[in-house]
């Protein structure tokens, strides 16, 4: 890990500490940042498989949902405790995303985007259909809230645990990208024929990222059906799974801070725009296609160019 | 983003008719939505052969078509065949629209940018429908008498011969344009070799242009003629698009001939799934049809292997 990015991390978790004084314990804005918190995890591990391995997956919420359903059905269905659950969520996650990673990973580019696209509406399909355990499109409901030492976790509570995973796996993620893996990740990205001749067994490289990614999007899930107590298929579907694609290209595939900045952006979007539900799917259309067109590099890059401008422009004027 | 509802009437009805007379009419509506399907996947084709760009907004041009078409006929009462030109015109000019204004400022983009953008472009399109339409679904009423037809124990639409008559005459004009037209030979021209085809004077630029207006037109004219039997509404655009793209890689990518048989054959597939197994995994037969050709054979049905390795996969 880089110091810049001991210091940014060390502000963050002072301000997620500081968070529920500074809204007077406002239970709504405490829970959108439980949200964005869920929302950051599966960022992270898209921002690791797009921005550094350079692979695109536009079916990432089927992993969040296989972790959600795992953690609703077992509970609910097969009273498993929440953190056994947890763990076979993640479990069932990497060995999908191993067995489905394995021969897609082989395919580039679009054929790679539509055969994630086709393999997250497969998922989404079967939690519609699977209705003896899923609820159908109807959802799950009464998947019991998380308890620890006999009592339940309250909103803030809730908060510190959710933001206590994002800040070990942010520490995790960026401890991983200056190491000899991140190098090779990126060697990947750069071409693969040329990370082969260096010795980066590309392949494998590929696929691991893809079950890492899988895995984060897994232990959100989680987070998110004992959060939330109820589940339904819309929220694995396509859609959601493009949002956590457009808030890591939004924000800048290139860092994990730039994924962070974007799950920001459209997290709390939405809340912008209540009442405003029809312009909601063109807003997001508007922005990336924006975003797209004249900042590639993401929103971070674009600010920090603007800033060492800046910083030039001053030392140059007497 | 919800299921769409299709054929659901012809489930219904087939619970009275024999098993064979089940399985004929499985197979007209097979050939119904496989139409539609054919037409999706070559779009694809033609853009793919132009720019081996993958267009993933390809399932809104016909999603747009659909909704044109009602608001011009049903809201303003214009004649059908006035509204099918100006439909096609709208959606063609759309097509246009998105090609100069997003995909060729990122010609020398990223692969990454590249798939996104069309991503954002599907996206976009939706939004733009969703505003203007909301999300109801919308009705189309058929171009002509809704009495139905008996052959062979099968109850069939009149639209039905709508459907497969426009998609015939679709294809034979696709055909005649790429073989039997300048502009048509020139585009063939790019597809197999675009700098050859610059160094003997075919501007590629147009040719790109053109590959994006066709197949908004084509898309346009699936939308129209499937919407009396299905309904059209804003978010019907990326399954389209999905079931559409695993018959164009089903077929062969890049292979236009292929793309229509497969269309074809995913809409049997799916329609004798759908009433022979389960009508619930209905949308998961083409995506897995997909998946499998994509992991075992990405070269398609008819692709040659050779041919493959050219392409990027």
């Amino acid at each position: 890990m880089k110091r810049k990015d001991s210091y940014a991390l060390l502000v963050m978790a002072v301000l997620i500490a500081i968070f529920p004084w500074i809204v007077a314990g406002n239970e709504y804005f405490i829970s959108i940042v439980v949200f964005l918190g869920i929302n950051s995890i599966i960022t992270m591990g898209l921002c690791l498989l797009m921005g550094y391995a350079g692979q695109i997956s536009l079916g990432h919420a089927a992993f969040y949902g296989i972790g959600a359903y795992s953690s609703g059905i077992l509970t609910t269905h097969y009273s498993f405790s929440p953190v056994m659950a947890f763990f076979l969520g993640i479990f069932f996650s990497a060995l999908v995303a191993y067995l489905v990673g394995k021969p897609t990973l082989r395919l580039k580019g679009h054929y790679m985007a539509v055969a994630t696209l086709g393999f997250g509406e497969i998922f989404f399909i079967a939690f519609n259909e699977l209705t003896p355990w899923t609820g159908g499109p109807s959802g799950l409901s009464g998947i019991p809230a998380l308890r620890f030492f006999g009592k339940t976790l309250e909103e803030t509570a809730y908060l510190y645990l959710v933001w206590g995973f994002v800040i070990l796996l942010l520490i995790f993620s960026l401890n991983m990208v200056n190491s000899r893996v991140g190098r090779a990740l990126r060697a990947v990205h750069g071409s693969e024929l040329a990370a082969n001749a260096m010795g980066v067994d590309a392949a494998r490289y590929k696929v691991q990222v893809f079950v890492l990614s899988a895995v984060y999007a897994s232990m959100a899930g989680s987070l998110y059906a004992h959060f939330v107590t109820f589940i339904s298929p819309s929220s694995f579907g396509l859609m959601p799974s493009i949002m956590f694609l457009m808030m890591v290209v939004v924000g800048g595939a290139g860092t994990i801070w730039g994924a962070l900045l974007g799950t920001a952006v459209f997290t709390s979007l939405p809340e912008y725009l209540r009442g405003l539900e029809d312009y909601e799917v063109l807003a997001y259309g508007g922005i990336l296609m924006f975003i797209l067109l004249f900042m590639p590099q993401g929103i971070l890059q674009r600010m920090q160019n603007l800033l060492n401008q800046m910083k030039q422009r001053v030392e140059k004027s007497p | 983003m919800k299921p769409p509802r299709s054929f659901v009437h012809v489930r219904e009805n087939s619970l009275k008719m024999s098993l064979t007379s089940q399985i004929i009419q499985f197979l007209f509506s097979g050939l119904n939505v496989g139409s539609i399907y054919a037409l999706v996947a070559l779009g694809f084709t033609m853009i793919y052969n132009a720019t081996s760009i993958i267009n993933l907004a390809q399932g809104e041009f016909v999603m747009l078509g659909g909704l044109i078409m009602v608001f011009l006929t049903v809201f303003l009462q214009i004649p059908m065949y006035l509204g099918l030109i100006l439909t096609v015109a709208a959606v063609t000019l759309l097509g246009a629209f998105f090609e100069r204004l997003a995909i060729h400022p990122l010609r020398n983009a990223s692969l990454l940018t590249l798939i996104i953008v069309t991503l954002a472009g599907s996206i976009l399109f939706r939004g733009i429908a969703m505003f203007l339409w909301g999300k109801d679904p919308y009705a189309l009423p058929p171009f002509s008498s809704s009495k139905p037809l008996h052959l062979w124990g099968a109850t069939l639409q009149p639209q039905f011969f709508w459907v497969l008559g426009i998609t015939g005459l679709v294809l034979l004009g696709v055909w005649f344009f790429f073989n039997r037209t300048l502009i048509g030979k020139a585009m063939t021209a790019c597809s197999f070799n675009s700098t050859a085809a610059r160094l003997v004077g075919i501007n590629v630029r147009k040719m790109v242009l053109f590959s994006f207006s066709l197949s908004a037109a084509v898309g346009a004219i699936a939308g129209i003629i499937i919407t009396p039997i299905t309904l059209m509404e804003y978010d019907r655009g990326p399954l389209l698009a999905l079931k559409g793209f695993a018959a164009a890689v089903l077929g062969g990518l890049g292979s236009g001939g292929g793309a229509i048989v497969a269309g074809f054959l995913i809409g049997i597939l799916e329609s004798l799934g759908a009433g022979l197994v389960s009508s619930g995994y209905k949308d998961a037969i083409a995506l897995l049809v997909m998946l499998i050709v994509l992991w075992v054979k990405p070269s398609g049905l008819f692709g040659s292997a050779e041919e493959s390795e050219l392409k990027k996969f």
